[in-house]
């Protein structure tokens, strides 16, 4: 029991300290209603695009849709999840890049390998291939 | 040093005394954590854009999805994720009953959430789509349901920290927490930009 009142004792100290030093890392109500501004207009366009059939050209729609969902990612990270070069010393945001690297490479990799891979192991059936089946 | 230590001292000590480990490597070990799991979605993410198109002679995308629903369900979780900004700007305040509203609110949204996609689920299984039906459907569920636990597991999280706030207050510990479930939902917001964008809207257009 007495050592529990010490460790409330002790946290509210801390709590005191961490109130005053982090202030900047959890953003102001301005960031948070700027990401969600952003974010709704991000979301927005992408489904008026196709719920509206405004564009034609299939390879440019899909090129908007991922432009946009990648803009709305970084606009999610800085404006919600307070990423910057600087914080934790700048391990976050190392963290971070050598995610999006493995992800890149898992992705395309990925992508790459398989297509290459139905090209290579489904060729187109022959007459001449049908008669020496067993 | 540890010899010269127990020669000078009288009382060697074994445990340091109430010395929280800084906030700040929980936040980096959670962060960590985010990204390993955004290689899990990454993987269900390559898996999804190679076979996403094995329908196997079962219903293609434009066929199963109401883009109506998920642009509902994309708003509840975008809600979702300002109003625990809210929450976390109102534990900045040290406003404890404030926090837990807007943490209630968060919860409600994040459950209306997973309402629609239970919804959305059950309706798709009812129509034949099962995950058994093709390689796209079995992908599909996979990924999306994958999101869908993380978003249930954050909720029990969320009515559990709500518990906590109320019973001890914003102590730092609870602090700490709050801001490991804020990385959490924003993140989750985050993967559930790459669905909408890759399996829904790409889906529909073909």
């Amino acid at each position: 029991m007495s050592s529990n009142a010490h460790e409330e004792h002790h946290g509210h100290d801390h709590g005191h300290d961490h109130g005053h030093g982090h202030d900047a890392s959890h953003g102001s109500l301005k960031s948070y209603v700027i990401g969600f501004v952003l974010s709704v207009i991000l979301t927005a366009i992408p489904f008026w695009l196709v719920m509206g059939e405004v564009i034609e050209n299939k390879a440019a729609l899909v090129a908007a849709i991922m432009i946009l969902g990648a803009i709305q990612i970084v606009v999610h990270m800085v404006y919600f999840l307070h990423m910057n070069t600087k914080s934790e010393g700048g391990w976050t945001m190392m963290a971070l890049i050598f995610t999006i690297v493995i992800v890149a490479i898992a992705l395309a990799g990925s992508l790459w390998v398989m297509y290459h891979l139905n090209t290579n192991m489904m060729p187109a059936m022959s007459p001449e291939m049908m008669r020496n089946l067993p | 040093m540890s010899e010269i230590n127990t020669q000078t001292a009288e009382k060697p000590e074994f445990y340091l005394k109430g010395d929280h480990h800084p906030e700040s490597s929980t936040n980096l070990g959670f962060w960590l954590y985010l990204m390993s799991d955004c290689l899990i979605f990454a993987v269900l993410f390559a898996t999804y854009a190679v076979v996403g198109r094995n329908y196997a002679a079962g219903p293609a995308p434009a066929d199963l999805f109401d883009l109506k629903l998920i642009a509902l369900n994309t708003a509840m979780l975008l809600f979702s994720s300002i109003t625990y900004g809210f929450a976390m700007l109102q534990m900045e305040r040290n406003a404890k009953a404030e926090t837990i509203f807007w943490l209630g609110i968060t919860g409600l949204f994040g459950l209306a959430f997973l309402g629609i996609e239970i919804y959305e689920f059950y309706h798709l299984i009812h129509e034949g789509a099962t995950p058994q039906r093709s390689a796209f459907l079995s992908a599909f569920f996979t990924l999306v349901g994958t999101h869908g636990l993380h978003v249930t597991f954050g909720l029990i999280w969320l009515v559990t920290l709500m518990v906590q706030v109320k019973k001890r207050g914003l102590i730092p510990e609870n602090r700490r927490r709050l801001m490991c479930l804020s990385m959490f939902w924003h993140f989750l917001d985050v993967i559930w930009i790459g669905v909408f964008s890759v399996v829904y809207l790409m889906g529909v257009v073909g």
